[in-house]
């Protein structure tokens, strides 16, 4: 023959005692994966559309988690500003019907709202409240010279900021002293600072209010978005800016009756009292106490001329709305992975047909039914594992883009990317044992037979 | 005369499919030997491949006994099996039956494979084989560019690289032109010469002259057994 002619002279002998790879489990999984490798590279396009089922479950989970945390984090903390043995009510003018029919009335003043009268009874027949803080808001223009604010002017007590968790940044808060000389102080918001003294210092400086002057003693810090809350619920304080004066002052000032242009029409309301913060001792007598404020106030209300927010109610609320949102999320996230996992098992039987005689080859050369069952497994749970991993790196930046662009807060949390994934592997080894199982039942000479 | 390192003793072999059941081998007594070059001959449907593949221990025999060296394969269980087909049989197949994704080396490397030899030792042998076999210039190809001949030659040297008691072939040249039909043969006749048992499956005569020894089949029984 030719050159070509094979000279078999040095076959290989076997071992008297075969080599065996030390840590061998490690040897063959290290192969077992490489293999697993190379039969997905070989359907590459099949494979990754396979694993993208998986790379978009996973994927929302995150972003979704992120999201509500974030939101929900954003509406605890709005809450928590309100304080949470706080008990707040609030007067609100009664529906717009019977203004109507009131109105033929002429000289008619439209009265109504919290009283000082369920102030007292509040403080003297219900057990468990520590402080009270009443105020009164009047809408009014604040003036520096010519610069101009439109602002919420809040006639309060000297302990409201304690109450509220509104701190003072700069400058102090009036006394207890000031309030009974009735003084002409105020303090004001930190967002109408820059308005009104962009230039020269704010504290000693004063403020005009209609004739009166008042004397800057503090500014309150920032609430950014925590008072969204606040204004939401109480609609007619909507004025971006808040200025804080003694309730004394705000008293003598404006008197019981306020007066008020709006539409062409003049208006007059009285309300003594716009809001009553209560205070209690313990979280665990908010509930209590609240209802027994309820009913002393429905007893001397017969018009729904009140409204009560118990920050605390909101909490848990918020907290159910939380843990409803999660089961919501928890079944789309099962939905989207089982899907995916279908996908997966799927495309792996198709797998296991078409490799039928490659099992079969492989039998014949010695591998064992787990072999078989490990190699058909191991190329599943790379599949998810794989989705998975780009599943985590996507619903990590999709947060990251939603508080870019969209200025929501999201949070995303270090163990959802860790879950996530686990169960991504899961529903790899789940849905990749049954094609394996088949794989293995094969019987090596039908499968070799195999087209 | 060498030890028997192959005995059939009255192998039946039946299949069942609903209602009809089939007869493949209906007792068959055989004994080969250390060094044996054996052709296994007869018409279609006579039973060769049937037999072929108990002597493979890729199935087992409905009654009889298989004795594989000083082992009663017929009574192992399927991981002893496959451990036997592993380490003790190398197998040639009419349509080559490389694996398509690997490279002739990897596919060389597949029963060291599963008997857990250290990588780096596995690639030795293996290189070595398929230089033995002429391919040394093609490690890294996969088996579809590769011709029918070559293909086959990957196959020798996978069935070899085991060090096998006895190496099966059913009609390995049965795909291939009479030229790579002829270069198989001539590596069966040198790989008998260095002492391997060979049994293979053929219908063709001139196959046959090569071995030393044909058996001929007919209805699943033993017709002639003939050594030349
Ligand atoms: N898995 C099976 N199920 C049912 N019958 C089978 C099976 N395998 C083989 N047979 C039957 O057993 C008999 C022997 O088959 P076998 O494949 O051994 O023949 P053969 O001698 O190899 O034929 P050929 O030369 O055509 O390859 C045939 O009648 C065949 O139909
Ligand atoms: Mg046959």
């Amino acid at each position: 023959m030719t050159a070509a002619t094979p000279r078999l002279s040095r076959l290989p002998r076997r071992p008297a005692v075969p080599p065996r790879a030390s840590g061998f489990r490690l040897t063959r999984l290290r192969r077992t994966v490489r293999l697993g490798i190379k039969s997905l590279w070989l359907h590459r396009l099949r494979s990754m559309l396979t694993a993208l089922g998986i790379v978009f479950g996973v994927c929302s989970v995150i972003a979704m988690l992120a999201i509500g945390e974030g939101a929900s984090h954003e509406a605890q903390e709005q809450i928590k500003n309100l304080g949470s043995q706080n008990i707040i009510l609030r007067s609100v003018k009664p529906s717009e019907e019977r203004k109507v029919t009131d109105k033929a009335n002429q000289s008619y003043v439209l009265e109504y709202g919290l009283t000082t009268a369920d102030l007292k009874r509040i403080k003297e027949t219900i057990p468990g409240v520590t402080v009270v803080v009443p105020a009164r808001v009047m809408r009014e223009y604040v003036w520096n010279i010519s610069r101009q604010v439109d602002c919420d002017i809040i006639g309060t007590v000297p302990w409201y900021p304690s109450m509220r968790n509104h701190r003072v940044a700069g400058g102090r808060f009036f006394t207890e002293a000031e309030m009974d000389e009735r003084a002409s102080v105020c303090v004001i918001g930190a967002e109408m600072l820059e308005k009104l003294f962009p230039l020269e210092p704010a504290i000693g400086n004063h403020v005009r209010v209609g004739n009166n002057y008042y004397r800057v003693i503090g500014v309150m810090e920032t609430r950014g978005k925590a008072t969204k809350v606040e204004e939401t619920e109480n609609v007619k304080s909507s004025a971006p800016n808040r200025m804080f004066i003694p309730l004394e002052t705000a008293r003598i000032r404006y008197g019981e009756v306020l007066g008020k242009q709006r539409q062409g029409t003049f208006e007059a309301e009285r309300v003594a009292l716009h809001e009553v913060t209560v205070k209690v001792a313990t979280p665990d007598q908010v509930i209590p106490v609240a209802d027994a404020i309820k009913n002393v106030m429905e007893r001397n209300h017969k018009k729904k001329d009140y409204d009560m927010v118990v920050p605390l109610e909101l909490l848990k609320r918020a907290e159910r709305t939380k843990q409803i949102f999660n089961i919501v999320l928890g079944s789309i996230a099962a939905i989207s992975l089982l899907v995916g996992g279908i996908g997966i098992m799927n495309i792996m039987l198709a797998s296991v047909t078409e490799r039928t005689r490659e099992i079969g080859i492989r039998r014949a050369l010695g591998a064992r039914r787990r072999d078989i069952i490990v190699q058909f497994l191991i190329e599943t749970v790379m599949l998810a594992g794989a989705g998975g991993l780009l599943g985590v790196a996507l619903g990590v930046a999709i947060p990251h883009f939603v508080s870019r662009f969209a200025g929501m807060v999201t949070i995303v949390t270090f163990w959802s990317p860790i879950v996530a994934f686990s169960i991504s592997a899961l529903v790899g080894v789940i849905f990749g044992i049954y094609p394996a199982i088949r794989a293995a039942q094969m019987d090596p000479v039908e499968a070799l037979r195999h087209e | 005369m060498s030890p028997p390192i192959v005995q059939l003793l009255d192998v039946h072999k039946t299949y069942q499919k609903g209602p009809v059941t089939v007869q493949a081998l209906r007792g068959v007594s055989l004994t080969f030997n250390e060094g044996e070059y054996v052709s296994i001959m007869g018409p279609s449907g006579c039973g060769k491949s049937t037999m072929l593949n108990l002597l493979g221990c890729l199935d087992r025999p409905t009654s009889g006994q298989y004795l594989l060296g000083p082992d009663d394969v017929s009574q192992m269980d399927d991981d002893a099996l496959s451990a036997v087909r592993g380490a003790r049989l190398g197998f040639i197949f009419q349509s080559y039956n490389l694996i398509q994704q690997l490279t002739v080396v990897e596919n060389i490397e597949i029963p060291l494979y599963y008997q857990d030899w250290p990588e780096a030792e596995c690639r030795e042998v293996a290189v070595e084989l398929a230089r033995l076999v002429g391919l040394e210039d093609r490690l890294d190809h996969k088996p579809f560019e590769l011709s029918g001949g070559q293909q086959q030659r990957v196959a020798i040297a996978r069935a070899l690289v085991n060090d096998p008691l006895v190496i099966l072939a059913d009609e390995p040249t049965g795909n291939l032109d009479s030229t790579s039909g002829a270069e198989i043969l001539e590596v069966f006749d040198e790989l008998n010469a260095l002492g391997k048992t060979l049994i293979l499956v053929t219908h063709d005569d001139d196959v046959a002259r090569h071995s030393h020894r044909t058996i001929r089949l007919r209805d699943g029984r033993l017709e002639s057994d003939t050594r030349r």
